[in-house]
């Protein structure tokens, strides 16, 4: 069953459209990646489809249901939304964050019920920030800061992810760190995950599902190891490369062609480390 | 670590999550009111002591003191608190919608469309009507100019920081219609707006605290209602909007809560300056940055500010009696630069 659907959307900021009468289903329980270069319209997509933006036409179907017809509250309870690059006010600790995440749940008289307790409880043990509670945000490093944010809308309760470059600005062990997290919520509890991500290979090792936005609409979707090609990544991005095999995952591992230092007919890193000139062992 | 008390019912009909330390601050804050208020009707030309002033509000003195307690330094107190009370809160709030520490009802146009209006009535009208109806067309005056304020900012829905831009742009509008009128207008009339602008809390009866008091208890459970969408909007539109906020219907509520605190607050006092950019970040250091315990902090530390200003600007001076205004903006705006100045790492 599809959880989230967009049916003939076309969004515009001015007269000329970012995206126009584009389908696309997502899977229920599966992690898509929506991929594109910059400014296809994948992040308005997005934004779309967590309601934050109207579309010109067309609509989007959360279960089923037009989001547009659903009440904001409602939707929350369902689908969470972390934009790009949030920020939170300085000095509110990681507690204070994460409890915002039941805002849908509340009201003026029920402001902390024993599952908004729970619930909190809950995310913060699953993005492994119990310990760092009471610290402030700002404190944090970059991929613990976005590991909270994550928090608050894992306490949101919703069955559906929606993140829109969730590595940005990240260093790459806070990049995995982050994409980990997002793959063990997907596989201990089957949470729907949908995200804007501009690391292709990464993309490759983590989505069930990989959406590339091209030209208005869809170029192509489906498996990453079906569909990630030298024409895809050529019509996509623009750009020329070749496309081999991670040697950890066996996923698609896109290499640009470009300029760069060439060292053939130097000795390789491989015969460095089997010659004993350089340790591998980290 | 933050200490917290949880409250719940039975059935879990109402439960809170209270901040130890925000308790314990606001309650303070209230008792600290309270002594302001005795106190400061205690001084002035001729002392009454603190219990006396206890015995004639409670109706135990046999009437010794009824005049001067009751009609001429009560309402005065009084009115020096609420006002001072909505002003902070108004500044809180706006300073939430706005997302920027610097936001305060002068800033961003509200006082001075109540400032044009007054003024516009003692000049313009000057006498036909009955001086009675300036704080009514105050507060029109500090609606009107919201509801522009608001309507230019539209654009499918209003941003905060086009709410602040116009809002400055129709503040220094409002501000030069103002000078306008006060140049053209006779001498007597001027003087007489000159000194509402200041801001002052002279000569105050019952009827203004009556006329603002049902505002303020109405207002301020109808803040913190709104308060708790505050703390997500204080994220950004987009992540308020993804937690389930109807963040346009929000800001209107909010605005409008704003505008009628600070309008009513202006429209019976004058234009008091500094307190609803200040109280805001007083209360920000005492009890952090949610906003129920923030709007909570800042009507006391507000009622404290004008309060106390009212206390110095009639005792200190005698026999002249300096408006409120002139001290909340005196004391207020040194103190502000303080706390930049003390804090500079952060700004």
């Amino acid at each position: 069953m599809s959880i989230l659907e967009a049916k003939n959307l076309t969004i515009a900021y001015g007269p000329e459209p970012v995206i126009e009468d584009l389908n696309l289903t997502i899977p229920q329980g599966q992690i898509t990646v929506l991929i594109g270069s910059n400014g296809c319209g994948k992040s308005t997509l997005l934004r779309t489809m967590a309601r934050l933006q109207a579309p010109r036409s067309g609509t989007v179907l959360l279960s089923g249901e037009e989001i547009a017809k659903l009440p904001t509250k409602e939707i929350a309870k369902r689908m969470s939304i972390l934009p790009q690059g949030p920020s939170a006010p300085e000095g509110l600790t990681v507690n204070q964050l994460v409890r915002q995440g039941r805002y849908a749940h509340q009201s003026w008289l029920k402001q902390w019920s024993r599952e908004d307790e729970r619930m909190v409880e809950l995310a913060l043990a699953s993005t492994r920030l119990t310990e760092l509670a009471d610290r402030p945000v700002d404190a944090l490093s970059g991929g613990q800061r976005q590991r909270a944010w994550i928090a608050m809308t894992l306490a949101q309760g919703a069955g559906t992810l929606l993140l829109d470059e969730p590595t940005t600005y990240l260093d790459m062990s806070h990049q995995i760190e982050v994409l980990d997290l997002l793959f063990e919520l997907n596989e201990k509890e089957q949470r729907t995950i949908v995200m804007v991500l501009h690391d292709l290979n990464l993309a490759c090792r983590y989505a069930h599902h990989v959406v590339a936005v091209n030209d208005k609409s869809i170029y192509a979707q489906g498996q990453p190891e079906d569909i990630v090609t030298r024409e895809l990544v050529r019509d996509v991005f623009g750009m020329e490369c070749e496309i081999t095999i991670d040697p950890l995952f066996g996923t698609p591992l896109c290499i640009p062609h470009g300029r760069g230092r060439s060292i053939h007919g130097k000795p390789r890193y491989d015969q460095l480390v089997a010659a004993g000139a350089i340790s591998n062992s980290g | 670590m933050r200490k917290t008390y949880v409250l719940r019912s039975k059935g879990e009909r109402f439960s809170f999550l209270i901040e130890r330390r925000a308790v314990l601050v606001i309650t303070s804050l209230m008792l600290l009111v309270l002594i302001c208020a005795i106190v400061g009707t205690s001084i002035g030309s001729d002392f009454i002591s603190p219990l006396q002033v206890l015995w004639t509000i409670l109706g135990l003195n046999e009437g010794q003191h009824d005049f001067v307690v009751l009609t001429l330094r009560l309402p005065r107190v009084l009115l020096s608190i609420l006002v001072g009370a909505a002003l902070g809160m108004s500044g809180a709030i706006l300073q939430g919608i706005i997302r920027n520490p610097l936001a305060s009802p002068d800033v961003i146009g509200i006082t001075g469309g109540a400032a044009a209006a007054a003024v516009g009535f003692v000049t313009i009208l000057g006498g036909a009507l009955s001086i009675k109806l300036l704080p009514l067309f105050a507060v029109i005056g500090a609606l009107v100019t919201s509801l522009i304020i608001y309507a230019l900012a539209w654009k499918s829905g209003v941003t905060p920081i086009r709410l602040v831009l116009i809002g400055i742009g129709v503040s220094s509008i409002t501000g030069a219609g103002t000078t306008f009128m006060l140049i053209l207008s006779p001498f007597y009339s001027a003087g007489q707006a000159y000194i509402w602008l200041t801001g002052s809390v002279y000569g105050a009866a019952w009827r203004e605290v009556y006329t603002i008091l049902p505002v303020i208890l109405l207002i301020i459970p109808l803040s913190l209602w709104f308060a708790r969408s505050l703390n997500a909007q204080a994220f950004g539109d987009d992540l308020a909007a993804g937690l389930g906020v109807a963040v346009q219907r929000e800001r209107m509520g909010l605005l409008l809560c704003s505008v009628l605190l600070a309008g009513f607050a202006v429209s019976v006092a004058g234009t008091v300056g500094f307190v609803g950019l200040i109280a805001p970040h007083i209360a920000r250091r005492l009890v952090g940055n949610m906003f129920g315990n923030l709007l909570l902090a800042s009507a006391p530390i507000g009622a404290l500010l004008v309060c106390g200003a009212d206390l110095i600007g009639r005792t200190a001076f005698l026999p002249l009696d300096v408006p409120a205004g002139v001290f909340t903006a005196g004391i207020g705006a040194p103190f502000f630069l303080y706390l930049l100045f003390k804090n500079r790492n952060q700004f």
